[in-house]
């Protein structure tokens, strides 16, 4: 042996074989155990895994519904889909956030606010496994780069959505509103299921109003995908439900016409159909982009809309809440008509001054000779203060606010205009409750010319106004006109819920309609130079509100005064007088007199509306409001 | 015993092929055995691989350096690795150190030795051969059953190379290395109570691994074997995944090529460490069944040719060598099914790359070596 001990071979050998066979053993019985937790795992929870298998492999995808679009009365196309392609990331799947980030910034380019931006979404609370988009309007080149570099970036998706478009954006941007993307407050109002594919929800406007009916049903398809979350087949699809379609009252003409008469002012027209109270223009002037406002404005771009003097994103048609001055007589004439304040016939002698007392505080009319003698056509043609003033303290505020609550002002009677404000129609208890004070009759007298207290929005004279071209019957103004499906609209207008104003006498109506045409044809109406040669008959009345109140017998020259002090010109009007088609309320701010600016801008939408409008190819009508007679 | 079941008599005087395979020193049987598998476990690859035929192509290449290998090994005597193994030893040790030292590294684990001039190797693979050949050198050149005093000596040939992998950190080597010389010294008849006093020594000593030995990565990993559902997307999501796999392929599998895990990526390392799972989604528990048949069979006869060894030393080899083949089963299929933790054993023969193949390979070259290599003194 070459070992130096003694060894007995026979008894190794034999030690080796028990060993031997205890190692077999040991062996058999593992592999049993490897056996039973195989057919633990593949027979007796076999059913388990198949499921958790499948959910693996086959995703329910929900698929976003094309939304609604918005055509004008004449089917102008007011908002579309635009697909748009951008890169987004799920942050569960991405290999290292920071590694990601660095990458794609070599690949695109990535501006500091869209990563900011990026950033702050990363942070706060979301839905997970949702991709958050980095950049929206990828070129081409960027797509095929991105396309190149796929699979170093795991969790980076080139994602297509279709985006709401408004190809007459500045125009149309007060009057429809927009989308945006979907934020953390709406996201706990809406239906997480039908909303699961969805980015954007309308913010505002008509967008806002008619969510439901343009969002459609989301669709779903069952997709199989890779551990990665990528997309690689369709197994099955259940199609969405595109949004309704819906065509609205609003005429694109006359809203770019509207925008035109009032280029490089600020004011605001409101164009109503007294049939229907269809919207046929609803301008707010200045307007803004509202396109970029559906995949995130910029912060600066932000700042700079919000900071704009003339505050282009206010919407002054619905939420400007102006004096309405003299526009407001023609109501008052109804009312005191109506309400036994004053007669047909009754004459007031206009001095140039009204006093509550004799050696009270003198109120006094905008025309300093006075009028002379006049009755309530006149008083409504010429626009005469004091018989106004006169009639008001007659009347008193119960009486006025009664009235004027019926013609639409101090609520909100629109069945589809989101966001329009209510003015203010001051009452007694009003004062009381606000300024904790007693209604004194001075408070009447500047009620009577639409001054003081009263507040009303553009849209809420036209609706007033209306309501006298119809004589009496209540038309709420609306937006939606029609849906395209096979569904009414009548189904989604919130009812109306205005009783019609019925005069004692309903030749009132004639009498205070036939004072208004005088204010546009008679030989002392304010507005006749607007008026001037019309082959139809119109009703109008001019209107002229104090920015700032003068005290009493203190004169002020125009020209020295600044002009963002300068009053706001106002006009109300409808034509043709015997059939009306069209009726108007027309804010110029600072535009300086109603005569002089408002009522040219009136005269043109009606020429344009009942005559035809202007040829394209023509000079546009522009300067308009700052022409015609004083 | 065994030979009855599975060897054939040792002389045969009409086998006129056995004295052909006996002078290339190859065993017929296992060779056969080991072609079915490694032919078997291509196949799988390739779907593993996601139809990738370069990696079928690469593993088949290694796999026929492997089958050299063997050969090589099979024509040493069994006295060559006798007189070699301390040397072998002391060289291997030598590497480990210099690979703690300058070793070069890979995802935080210093594995590799780069030595000017040669091809970059993992020392710690050479001491799955080494370790078992230095304890078998060592106990077979005393009388067996040992004595106390060798058994510790024995013990600590194992464990300093051992602690040594640990601390590269790799645990799953280490692991195999400990067990290849541990099962030497059980071959050699280390007496039970020994072994009862070894398991309560090793179950005191685990708790302190854990505070003091295993890093951050290993302890989340037995965290994870305990709870995999406690982070889906993070650790635990190779056991689910891999669990998920397997428990669907059920009874015969959803067919070759057609496993969703492994073909849609969720199944992780799909072609290396977890490749036993895609073979249990696409061939189901019979293919599993079959898998585990033929790695017994190759262990019944590795173990007949440990039981019939000429000496000692050969025969506590054969055995150790033979029991580390299984460990690696053990370990791979219990950690890809949930049972064990994730520690990195392949599945022998199939998983692709690494250089445990050719290891392996050596190993049943040095099993054929000892069956093939008889002394007519022999009684």
């Amino acid at each position: 042996m070459p070992w130096g001990e003694f060894k007995d071979v026979a008894a190794e050998r034999r030690l080796f074989q028990r060993r031997t066979t205890v190692m077999l053993g040991f062996v058999l019985f593992m592999l049993a155990i490897l056996v039973a937790r195989m057919y633990q795992l593949q027979i007796v929870e076999h059913d388990i895994y198949t499921t958790l298998s499948d959910k693996n492999r086959v995703q329910v995808q929900s698929v976003a519904p094309p939304r609604g679009l918005v055509y004008d009365r004449n089917e102008e196309l007011l908002a579309e889909n635009r697909p748009v392609f951008g890169v987004t990331l799920v942050p569960e799947r991405v290999d290292g956030m920071e590694n990601t980030l660095g990458k794609l910034s070599s690949i695109l380019s990535i501006s500091e606010e869209d990563m900011e931006r990026f950033q702050r979404r990363l942070r706060e609370p979301r839905r997970p496994f949702q991709p958050l988009p980095l950049r929206y309007d990828l070129n081409e080149q960027e797509i095929a780069s991105l396309a190149v570099h796929r699979h170093e970036l795991p969790g980076v998706e080139v994602s297509a959505e279709l985006v709401r478009y408004y190809p007459h954006s500045e125009l149309t941007a007060h009057a429809l509103g927009f989308v945006g993307r979907i934020n953390r407050d709406e996201l706990q109002r809406i239906d997480p299921v039908n909303y699961a594919g969805t980015n954007y929800i309308g913010k505002s406007g008509i967008e806002r109003f008619y969510e439901a009916l343009l969002h459609g049903q989301v669709g779903y398809q069952h997709v199989e995908t890779n551990a990665r979350g990528r997309t690689l087949r369709v197994l099955e699809r259940q199609n969405p439900v595109p949004g309704e379609d819906i065509q609205l009252h609003l005429d694109l003409r006359l809203q770019r016409l509207a925008h035109e008469l009032l280029d490089g002012r600020r004011g605001a027209i409101v164009a109503v159909e007294p049939d229907t109270g269809g919207l046929l223009a609803l301008a707010s002037v200045p307007g803004f982009d509202a396109n970029q406002f559906v995949t995130g404005i910029s912060v600066d771009n932000y700042r700079a809309l919000s900071e704009d003097l003339d505050k282009p994103l206010f919407n002054r048609a619905l939420r400007g809440q102006y004096p309405p001055g003299s526009t407001l007589k023609p109501m008052l004439a109804v009312a005191a008509l109506d309400s036994g304040a004053t007669t047909r016939d009754r004459t007031i002698w206009d001095p140039g001054y009204f006093q509550l007392q004799s050696g009270g505080r003198r109120y006094r009319d905008w025309k300093r000779s006075g009028h002379g003698w006049v009755d309530l056509t006149d008083a409504v043609a010429e626009s005469c203060d004091i018989y106004f003033y006169e009639i008001a303290v007659e009347m008193g505020v119960d009486t006025m606010y009664e009235y004027l609550a019926q013609f639409g002002f101090g609520e909100d009677a629109t069945l589809d205009v989101s966001g329009a404000l209510s003015g203010l129609l001051p009452s007694r208890d009003w004062k009381r409750a606000v300024r904790n004070e007693p209604w004194y009759p001075g408070d009447s007298v500047n009620m009577g010319i639409g001054q003081g207290f009263m507040l009303a929005t553009p849209l809420q004279l036209a609706t007033a106004t209306a309501l006298i071209a119809n004589r009496g019957r209540w038309v709420e103004p609306r937006l939606l006109r029609d849906i395209k499906g096979d569904r009414s609209a009548d189904e989604f207008l919130p009812p109306p819920d205005h009783d019609p104003l019925i005069l004692k006498n309903p030749d009132d109506w004639e009498f205070v309609v036939d004072s208004m045409a005088e204010v546009m044809h008679g030989t002392k109406g304010t507005a006749r130079g607007a008026a001037r040669g019309a082959p139809y008959r119109m009703a109008g009345k001019t209107g002229t509100a104090q920015v700032f109140s003068l005290a009493e017998d203190e004169e002020y020259e125009e020209e020295e005064v600044r002009e963002r002090l300068r009053d706001h010109a106002l006009f109300v009007g409808f034509a043709p007088i015997d059939d009306p088609q069209i009726a108007v309320a027309i804010i110029v701010e600072n535009g300086g007199s109603g005569s002089g600016t408002a009522a040219p801008v009136g005269r043109a939408l009606f020429d344009a509306w009942l005559l035809g409008f202007p040829d394209e190819s023509k000079a546009p009508v522009t300067g308009a409001a700052t022409e015609g007679a004083r | 015993m065994l030979g009855k079941a599975l060897g054939q008599p040792a002389h045969h005087p009409l086998s006129r092929p056995r004295s052909l395979w006996s002078a290339f020193h190859i065993d017929p049987i296992l060779l056969g055995l080991l072609l079915l598998l490694i032919g078997g476990g291509l196949v799988v690859l390739y779907s593993g691989a996601d139809r990738n035929i370069e990696v079928v192509k690469a593993q088949g290449i290694r796999m026929a350096v492997a089958l050299v290998v063997m050969t090589v090994f099979a024509q040493l005597d069994p006295a060559v690795f006798r007189r070699w193994a301390p040397w072998l030893y002391l060289a291997g040790v030598a590497a480990l150190v210099a690979v703690l030292l300058v070793g070069v590294g890979a995802k935080g684990a210093q594995r590799w030795l780069a030595i000017p001039g040669l091809p970059r190797f993992q020392p710690s693979e050479l001491m799955k051969l080494v370790v078992p050949m230095m304890t078998a050198w060592y106990l077979s050149r005393h009388f067996l059953p040992p004595r106390l005093s060798r058994v510790a000596v024995a013990l600590a040939i194992v464990l300093v190379p051992m602690a040594m992998i640990v601390m590269q950190p790799d645990l799953g080597t280490s692991l195999l290395v400990g067990a290849a010389g541990l099962f030497v010294v059980f071959f050699g008849g280390m007496s039970w109570r020994l072994i009862g006093a070894f398991v309560a020594m090793v179950s005191v000593a685990a708790p302190l691994m854990w505070f003091f030995v295993m890093r951050d990565y290993q302890k989340q990993r037995v965290l994870t074997l305990l709870d995999p559902q406690s982070d889906p997307l993070g650790a635990g999501w190779n056991i689910i995944q891999s669990k998920t796999a397997i428990g669907s392929g059920g009874v015969d599998g959803k067919g070759w090529l057609q496993g969703t895990q492994s073909h849609l990526e969720f199944l992780p390392e799909s072609h290396t460490d977890f490749i036993v799972a895609v073979l249990a989604e696409e061939f189901g528990f019979v293919g599993i069944l079959a898998l585990l048949t033929l790695y017994l069979l190759i262990i019944l006869r590795c173990l007949y040719i440990s039981a019939t060894a000429q000496d000692s030393f050969s025969r506590l080899l054969a055995g150790a060598l033979t029991m580390t083949f299984f460990i690696y089963i053990f370990v791979n299929v219990g950690m890809v099914s949930g049972l064990l933790p994730v520690v990195g054993v392949p599945l022998p023969l199939i998983s692709y790359g690494g250089t445990s193949g050719v290891t392996l390979m050596a190993a049943f070259g040095v099993l054929m070596s000892i069956h093939t290599h008889r002394r007519m003194i022999s009684a």
